[in-house]
């Protein structure tokens, strides 16, 4: 079976799980008491990647574009696994998913001149904190490759991957032909998490930092705000059991009861 | 070029999507006629959805090859641009569907257009300027969509699908799509159907969803979740937490990377209530919480709370509707 060469691309965003904090100017997330973190999209895009390499030999690289910080996530990635990093040093604010896609393929392209062609690019669905859903599939278009949203789950076999992409209905399954791109939605596989010994691995792994080979056209945002709070006229109707009676009362007044 | 709205719509056992028909409400607003796309069979129950909608023409694409029998992002953006230039559309909008959001991506990708994911509302027409739902619903973002055809999604269930003042004559026209090889590249080979009872297959167009956050406890913890959503002709809904402790499959998750849902009622047991799970669940027209926890932020935002643990209060609710 031939190796795999797999490409992940990761961000640093702040960590909007629990409360949400904007920076004064009100242009950005502030994750200074949140922290940061890659989303869990990506979590799940390195455990594909990794568990790929670990069946059929070949590398794992993570890539991310952001200011030096970001090298923290790379080296998050590094820790479960992943055999080498890029650094795309630059302010990913002046960045629209069309500038990133850009940057990511010049990467992707220079790697190949260099001798190390990717089979696979993974991106996460959507990025946890500009949620604009376009990077993966704007890559693929910029590379002439076939590209996959919501891929949960992998296999790779003789040139082909074969993908697995929840629905409504069950699960899809897609068979592409290899170079691909393939974004990432979380919930298919289970994350690893690092060991010791890969975290000591992580602080020696190289990182190449380079800077991006396309200028920005930015992206369009004019200001951020935080949505309302939501007015609260709660009817307390009971405590425990007792208040079951009470529940079926509100299910009849609003007829969902057949 | 006029200002017409093309919408892609999508199909949802023999109807338009409710999230489709928000769309076209959506669309309305922006003042242009509206036109709608069905890739697939348009028949007359989407022409009757369409017509209560206001739209102008509805567009069915057809591919004599078969090209279109099976999902292909590829192939649906190839039509829906044709549609595009048919309708000399202003605007492209979807419903924030994975599908929807997914096609209209690689139309923005093919013409380096800018594109504007999970839509609440339109703030300015000149220039165009909208409001998105950007972390997973935590905050809202303004943004400046200066490019034509603007191009966008709508955030599930941002607005209501009400019928329009008159009807539209839904004028059926079909044309043939020019797919490509290079659109069949990445294309659905086969779909496994999920086993077992399919109560999620319609999360987000369900009258009743039934919740179930980390006071499930476990895996097996969600008897009386699956039995009360069954009494009451239902969905099962869960948290990010659910799924990500395994307890149950992803495709059930309600919130930031799941299903959003509007059902008339929201039975939200032993949910904390996070800002993302909210952002999923808050045009439920009503909302009940059971929860121990009284100053859990679900008990708080919710219509109706009840103080106490779900595994006590479920059995006693299921004891009722049997007796009345």
């Amino acid at each position: 079976m031939a190796e795999v060469n797999i490409l992940v691309c990761v961000k640093r965003a702040a960590d909007v799980t629990g409360e949400v904090v904007l920076t004064a100017d009100g242009t950005a997330l502030d994750g200074r008491y949140s922290g940061y973190a890659m989303s869990g999209h990506e979590t799940a895009a390195v455990e594909i990647a990794v568990s790929l390499v670990e069946q059929h030999g070949g590398s794992v690289t993570v890539l991310t574009l952001g200011d030096e910080d970001a090298v923290e996530q790379l080296r998050d990635a590094l820790a479960v696994g992943a055999d080498d990093a890029v650094h795309i040093e630059a302010d990913s604010s002046a960045y629209g998913p069309a500038d990133v896609a850009a940057a990511i393929a010049e990467v992707v392209r220079a790697r190949a001149d260099a001798g190390t062609a990717y089979d696979l690019v993974l991106v996460g669905n959507d990025a946890a904190d500009t949620g604009n859903f376009q990077v993966g599939i704007r890559l693929a278009y910029l590379l002439d490759r076939p590209v996959v949203a919501g891929v949960q789950s992998a296999e790779v076999a003789d040139g082909t991957a074969t993908l697995h992409v929840g629905s409504a209905e069950g699960t899809e399954t897609y068979e592409v032909a290899l170079p691909a791109v393939a974004t990432v939605l979380e919930g298919g596989v289970d994350p690893r998490y690092p060991n010791i010994r890969g975290r000591m691995r992580a602080k020696k792994a190289p990182v190449e930092t380079v800077t991006a080979g396309v200028e920005p056209k930015g992206g369009r945002t004019l200001g951020l705000s935080l949505p309302p709070p939501a007015p609260t006229q709660v009817t307390v109707l009971g405590e425990g059991p007792g208040a079951a009676p009470a529940v079926v009362d509100v299910l009849r007044k609003i007829g969902v009861l057949s | 070029m006029s200002n017409a709205v093309l919408v892609l719509i999508e199909p949802d056992e023999g109807r338009v999507h409710l999230v489709s028909r928000e769309a076209l409400t959506f669309a309305r607003q922006l003042g242009g006629e509206v036109h709608a796309l069905m890739l697939g069979t348009v028949d007359e129950a989407v022409l009757a959805d369409c017509r209560e909608q206001g739209v102008a023409v509805v567009h069915e694409a057809q591919a004599a090859g078969g090209e279109l029998d099976a999902y292909s992002a590829a192939a649906w953006a190839t039509a829906l641009e044709q549609a595009l230039e048919g309708a000399g559309a202003a605007t492209v909008l979807a419903g924030g569907t994975e599908r929807g959001t997914e096609v209209l991506a690689h139309v923005a990708a093919r013409r380096d257009l800018p594109m504007a994911a999970n839509v609440l509302a339109v703030t300015s027409t000149e220039p165009l300027e909208v409001e998105r739902q950007v972390a997973g619903g935590a905050v809202l973002e303004r943004m400046r969509l200066d490019a034509t055809p603007a191009v966008l999604t709508m955030a599930g269930h941002a607005v209501e699908a009400v019928a329009a003042a008159s009807p539209g004559a839904a004028e059926h026209r079909t044309f043939e799509a020019r797919v490509t090889p290079a659109d069949l590249r990445a294309r659905v080979q086969r779909v496994q159907a999920r086993g077992g009872g399919d109560s999620s297959a319609a999360l987000s167009a369900a009258r009743v969803v039934v919740g179930a956050g980390r006071g499930a406890g476990s895996a097996d913890g969600f008897a009386d979740v699956d039995a009360l959503a069954q009494r009451l002709g239902g969905a099962v809904g869960v948290s990010r937490a659910v799924t990500s402790l395994g307890w149950r499959p992803h495709h059930e998750q309600v919130g930031q990377t799941g299903s959003r849902i509007a059902p008339d009622v929201y039975i939200a047991c032993g949910i904390s209530g996070a800002i993302q799970h909210w952002a999923g669940v808050s045009s439920s027209k009503t909302i009940i919480a059971i929860n121990t926890d009284a100053d859990a932020p679900m008990m708080t935002k919710a219509d109706y709370a009840v103080v106490g643990d779900m595994h006590e209060v479920l059995p006693a609710i299921l004891e009722e509707l049997d007796r009345a």
